[in-house]
This record gives C-alpha cells, structure tokens and sequence, in this order.
C-alpha cells in the first residue's frame, strides 16, 4: 500500500471530524506557536545584550571617581575628581599583560551652539587612546592630532545626534561650535552608535582634546593642578583574564593613591563586560524557561493527540477489522492510523508556525522588545510536533493493528 | 476430476477460556468444489462462525489442516495470511461493514488499495463490479444514501473486484426483509452459474434453499451433509412481484 494512499486516508479521516481534529491540534498549535514566540523573543533580548556588548566595545573596563566615606555618606561617583590622568599612563604601563589601552577623560555638559541652532549635550576632553578603547571610527572628518591635545586647540568631533541637530544635512567639518563661549571647529564626526545598555543616545555627544576641556571649558585651576579626570576607560587585551585585571588595577590605584589597608577605594571600578555577560546568561536562561514551559504544552498537546487517537481507534474497530478481513495487512494499519497521527501534529505544527511568526512579530511591535525569528527555531518546532505525533501516536496505532481481525469486525 | 478449492483435513479449533479449554470445533474434515453454491448452517455455538472464520483465512486452526486452491493455509504467517484474503476470498457481512461518509465506488475499491494499485486502475475495476450488481448509476453515493439491498449490493461488488477464487457471505440477508433477501440470493446465485465458488452461512432454512449443498453443524462437528435441489431466486421474485 503507498504511502500517498495512506496520506489521503488520513486526510479524509481528520475532516470528517472536523472539530474534533481542529481542537486535537490546538495542543500542538499553542505549544509550537509558544516555542517559536519564545525563542524569538529569547534570542532577541540576547542579540540586543550583545550589540549593546560591541557598541561599549570588547572587554571594557571603567574607573570612576570615587570620595572616600567620611561619615558613612558617599558622594556620587564621579562627582569628586580623584582619579588623574597620570593614574591612566599608569595602569596603560604598568600592566601591559593585560591593558591594551586606557583613556583618561573628563566629562561636562552645556549647551551648544551653532548659528542659529542650539543644542544640550555631554562633552567629553579625551585623548587618542580614546577612540581604540571605545572601538569608535568616524563618518567623517579626521581624529585629534597630539599637537592638537598638547595644544588644547579648539577642536571638536561630534555625535552624529548632535550633528543632526545642529547642522540638519549640511556636512558639520569645519563648521564652528560655541561651549561656553568658547569656539570650536568641528573636525570629526563620530559613527553612529546607537544606544547604550542604558538607553541613553550614545551619539549625543561631543569629544575634544582633554586638555581643552580641563583648560579652556570647565576652567578649574584645581583641576588643572592635579591633572584630574572623571573617568578612565580601559580596554583589556583580547583573551586577558578580566576578573584578574581587575584585581590588578585596583592594587595599582590603591598604591598610586597612597591608601592604607583597610581604607576604602577612593574610586569605583566597573567591569563592563562582565556585567552585559551576567546579563546576557540571565536573558539565555529566561529564554531557556520559557522554551520549556512551551514545551510543555508541546508535550500536552501530544498527549491530546494520543487521547484522540485511542478513541478513534475503538469508534473504528469495524472499519479495522473489514480493512484486515480485505488484504490489510497488521503494519498497513499501524502505518494508516501513524500518519493520521503525524498528520495531525504536522498540520497542527504548520499552523502554529504561522501563528507564532506572526504573534512573534506582533508582540516584536505592540511591546517594542527586539524579535529575532531563526529558521533553526522553526524547523526544529516543526520536527518536535513531527517526533510528537510519532511518539503518541505510535501506541494507538499499535493496538489497532494488533486487534484480531475476527473480534474486531465482531465490535458492535 | 479437478482439485477441490478447499479440502479441510480433520479441522479444529480450542480456545482457551480462563482455565478451560473450549473447544468450538471438534475435527471437521470435508471439500468445497470449484462452481459451488454451498450453506453452512447450524445453532450459535454449533461451529459454524468458526469454521467460516478459519475458511476465511482470518484465524489459524489449533489442529488439522486446510488447504485452499492447493495451498496449505494451516502454517502461514499473519502478512501471508492477509495476502492470501485479499486475492482469494471475498467476504460478505450481515451488516455490509461499509466505511461510512465514503462512496460506493471507494468502498468497492477498497481491497485494490492493499494491492498496490495506482488510484485510475481501482476505479476502474470498482466502476465495473459497481455496473455488474446493478449500481452503475450509485456510485457517488455513501451508504447513508442508499438502502439495505444496496449496500449488501455494494458489498457484494467489494467481495468480487479482487477477482477472488471464494466468495464467503456471512448471513449476507440477516439484517434485511425477506423480500430484498431473496435479491440478494438471485444475485450471488447469477455470479455463481458465472463459476464462482460461494459459500454462505445462514440460520434461515428459506435462504439456505436457494443453494446446492447444505452442511450442518452442531456442537463442532459435522452432523448433516446433504445435496439440496436449488430454488431459483429469480422465479420466486417473479412470483412476489406477479401477486
């Protein structure tokens, strides 16, 4: 008997009970649609957590300032300047088996202007190794020149936000930017970044050199003095061990600092790779539980089917044992009443991939979350529901081709 | 003389009921010959299901032997077994046994389908025994749509379009009125003056009439074998319809 034969028995079989075929696949429509949703929704938080991990650039490393606590209270990271460019050089130099480069740079924020337009922004005074930390290229223009962070000249590369907001679609090179009075030429345009794991706009910025800043804009003579910055950003070297760089670089900054054993750090380090990993295996693993919990109404669904298909075995016992008492032989029935089975869960899958697809897109819309649909994911739902059929399918249609021929054409 | 179509050699069946053994036939030993139109007949619990269960290849005998068209039945596997049914023996149910919301045609086609035939050929073959019964103009209906002589009808053209060597026909007028019974007779009475071998099982004396040979059965065994002067099933319609 061929199988195309078969298929068409199944067929007929499931649409002369209509209704009762349409909620037996419900089962397996919801468990592939949830599984398909899920893992959309699953990898594009994922995806999300790593495009965030590349726009801070790899194996990234902040220090911030820090006040030592007085009195128990402790003032905002990076609102007293403790950390110094010369701490920077250091860690750069002193721990080369695992910095690749650290950027020391100072940050404000003030109003822009060019022209007629305005804008409110952050700026940042930074040197060269800035750009290789922040694995930052440019649209347009060119980078700093070391005479140029030596000189304190007034030079900018801004955002692209930033760009767009003061220049519209005129190119900004060359263009003169006010901060505080202060002029700047705009040299540089940054590529566009996109957001930050915070969903701040990482283009909404403008860099210039870090003497600039410290020299001409925030004007602090204190400052000056001691050669202080907000922040310094280090890039570890590829592979190097970031638990343990870390450890060195607190060690160096406490003995650069002069603190005793005991004393609090007088800045904060923050181990960014490390906390977008913490939050990309916390989002695996959610994606992971929800996958399961999907399949288990996979698993429900399955058992729908193998429920159904029992009971149509009994309503069938005359029609087996007439299929038996004319040539059918034990394995034609167990194959006809399988294929029923998978063409159950099969049409049940193909469906629920339609639904999921679409409800993956819909939730991707209505909530805004980030949906990455893999044909990996689709595929291997469809061949779950496929094994599922099989699975439970296979017991009922081995008690129907087990029924003696005689009683079974004798069933009333 | 040719070979018999079936010789069955001292036949028994026991089936075991708990502990005990039941025997349901004691050692039947008799030959059908090619062109017959034989009864079977006998109380519930004389045999006689049995018996026709066992000609019918769907059960294997607990003792003796049974050979059909010169091929020993009494050993073979259950596969051979249903290879065996469906080109040899055409079978006829008290209730048509008809795959309901299917049509005539596709019921009649059923048996080729366990062939390997290719879906034109069993249309073909089906379209032909439907003609050959009487039902050439029914052959979209399903048997909802059709009446009890129909059916049987229907049945009927199953039971033939493998071409089998055997036609069994288990009380084939049990669930009808007496009148379609006896069409149904005038029927497989037309197919066997065409050489068919048919064997039918009956409790009714009326019907068995309609055959040539009569065998008894009771409590196993074989109690009466005797040859019967055959009624015409077409006259005794003539006859119904003339009063």
């Amino acid at each position: 008997m061929n199988f195309l034969a078969t298929l068409l028995i199944a067929l007929k079989a499931l649409r002369v009970n209509k209704l009762r075929s349409a909620l037996t696949m419900l089962g397996i429509i919801i468990g592939v649609a949830a599984v398909i949703i899920m893992i959309a929704v699953g990898s594009g938080a994922r995806a999300q957590v790593e495009a965030q991990i590349r726009s801070l650039g790899a194996n990234l490393m902040m220090v911030f300032s820090a006040s030592p606590t007085f009195t128990g209270a402790r003032a905002a990271a990076g609102a007293t300047h403790t950390i110094s460019e010369d701490d920077a050089y250091a860690i750069a130099r002193e721990l080369p088996e695992y910095v690749a480069s650290a950027a020391p740079s100072l940050r404000g924020s003030g109003q822009i202007v060019a022209g007629n337009s305005n804008w409110s922004t952050t700026f940042y005074g930074v040197t060269p190794d800035y750009f290789d930390v922040r694995e930052w290229g440019l649209a347009e223009g060119r980078f700093f020149e070391p005479a140029e962070i030596n000189g304190a000249a007034k030079v900018a590369i801004i955002g692209r936000t930033v760009a767009t907001n003061l220049f519209g679609d005129e190119s900004p090179i060359d263009q003169t930017v006010r901060i505080r009075t202060v002029p700047l030429t705009v040299i540089g345009v940054l590529a566009a970044k996109g957001q930050s794991p915070g969903g701040s706009d990482l283009d909404d910025v403008l860099l210039m050199p870090i003497t600039t800043a410290r020299n001409r804009i925030l004007g602090a003579t204190a400052l000056a003095k001691s050669r202080s910055v907000g922040s310094i950003q280090i890039k570890l070297r590829d592979g190097a061990d970031s638990k343990a760089a870390e450890e060195r670089v607190r060690e160096l900054l406490r003995q650069r600092h002069r603190l005793q054993p005991g004393q609090d750090d007088d800045f904060m380090l923050r181990n960014m790779t490390e906390i977008l990993q913490t939050r990309e295996e916390s989002s695996r693993v959610m994606a992971l539980l929800l996958a399961s919990v999907a399949s288990v109404s996979l698993l429900v669904g399955g058992i729908g089917i193998m429920n159904i298909m029992l009971v149509s075995v009994t309503e069938r016992t005359r029609e087996i044992g007439l299929r038996r008492a004319v040539g059918a032989r034990a394995r034609d029935i167990l194959q006809q009443f399988l294929i029923e089975a998978i063409t159950l869960s099969l049409i049940g899958g193909l469906i629920g991939v339609a639904l999921g697809i679409g409800g993956a897109q819909l939730i991707g819309q209505l909530a805004g979350w980030p949906i990455e649909l893999s044909v990996t994911a689709i595929l291997l739902a469809v061949s779950f529901a496929a094994a599922i059929g099989i699975f439970f399918g296979y017991y009922p249609a081995r008690q129907a081709a087990r029924m003696s021929p005689i009683e079974a054409l004798r069933h009333e | 003389m040719t070979a018999p179509l079936i010789r069955v050699d001292n036949l028994a069946k026991h089936y075991q009921l708990g502990d005990t053994d039941v025997p349901a036939l004691r050692g039947v030993s008799l030959e059908i010959a090619r062109g017959s139109f034989v009864a079977v007949m006998g109380p519930s619990g004389s045999g006689k299901s049995t018996f026709m269960n066992l000609l019918g290849c769907l059960d294997l005998p607990s003792g003796g032997r049974y050979w059909l068209a010169g091929e020993e039945v009494s050993s073979l596997s259950d596969d051979a077994l249903a290879a065996l049914r469906n080109r040899r023996i055409g079978f006829v149910f008290q209730h048509f046994n008809l795959l309901p919301r299917t049509s005539a045609l596709d019921n009649v086609a059923l048996p080729l389908l366990y062939r390997g035939q290719t879906a034109d050929e069993r249309r073909a073959h089906a379209a032909q025994r439907l003609c050959q019964v009487g039902l050439g103009e029914r052959m979209d209906h399903h048997p909802a749509q059709l009446s009890g002589g129909q059916q049987q009808r229907v049945a009927i053209a199953r039971a033939l379009v493998g071409d089998p060597a055997l036609v069994l026909a288990d009380e084939p007028t049990g669930a009808l009125d007496s009148r379609t019974g006896i069409e149904i007779m005038a029927v497989l009475q037309q197919l066997n003056r065409e050489g068919l071998t048919v064997v039918v099982v009956t409790h009714e004396r009326d019907i068995a009439a309609y055959t040539d040979r009569i065998i008894q059965f009771r409590d196993g065994l074989v109690v009466a074998d005797l040859v019967n002067e055959r009624r015409d099933a077409e006259a005794d319609l003539a006859e119904l319809a003339a009063r």
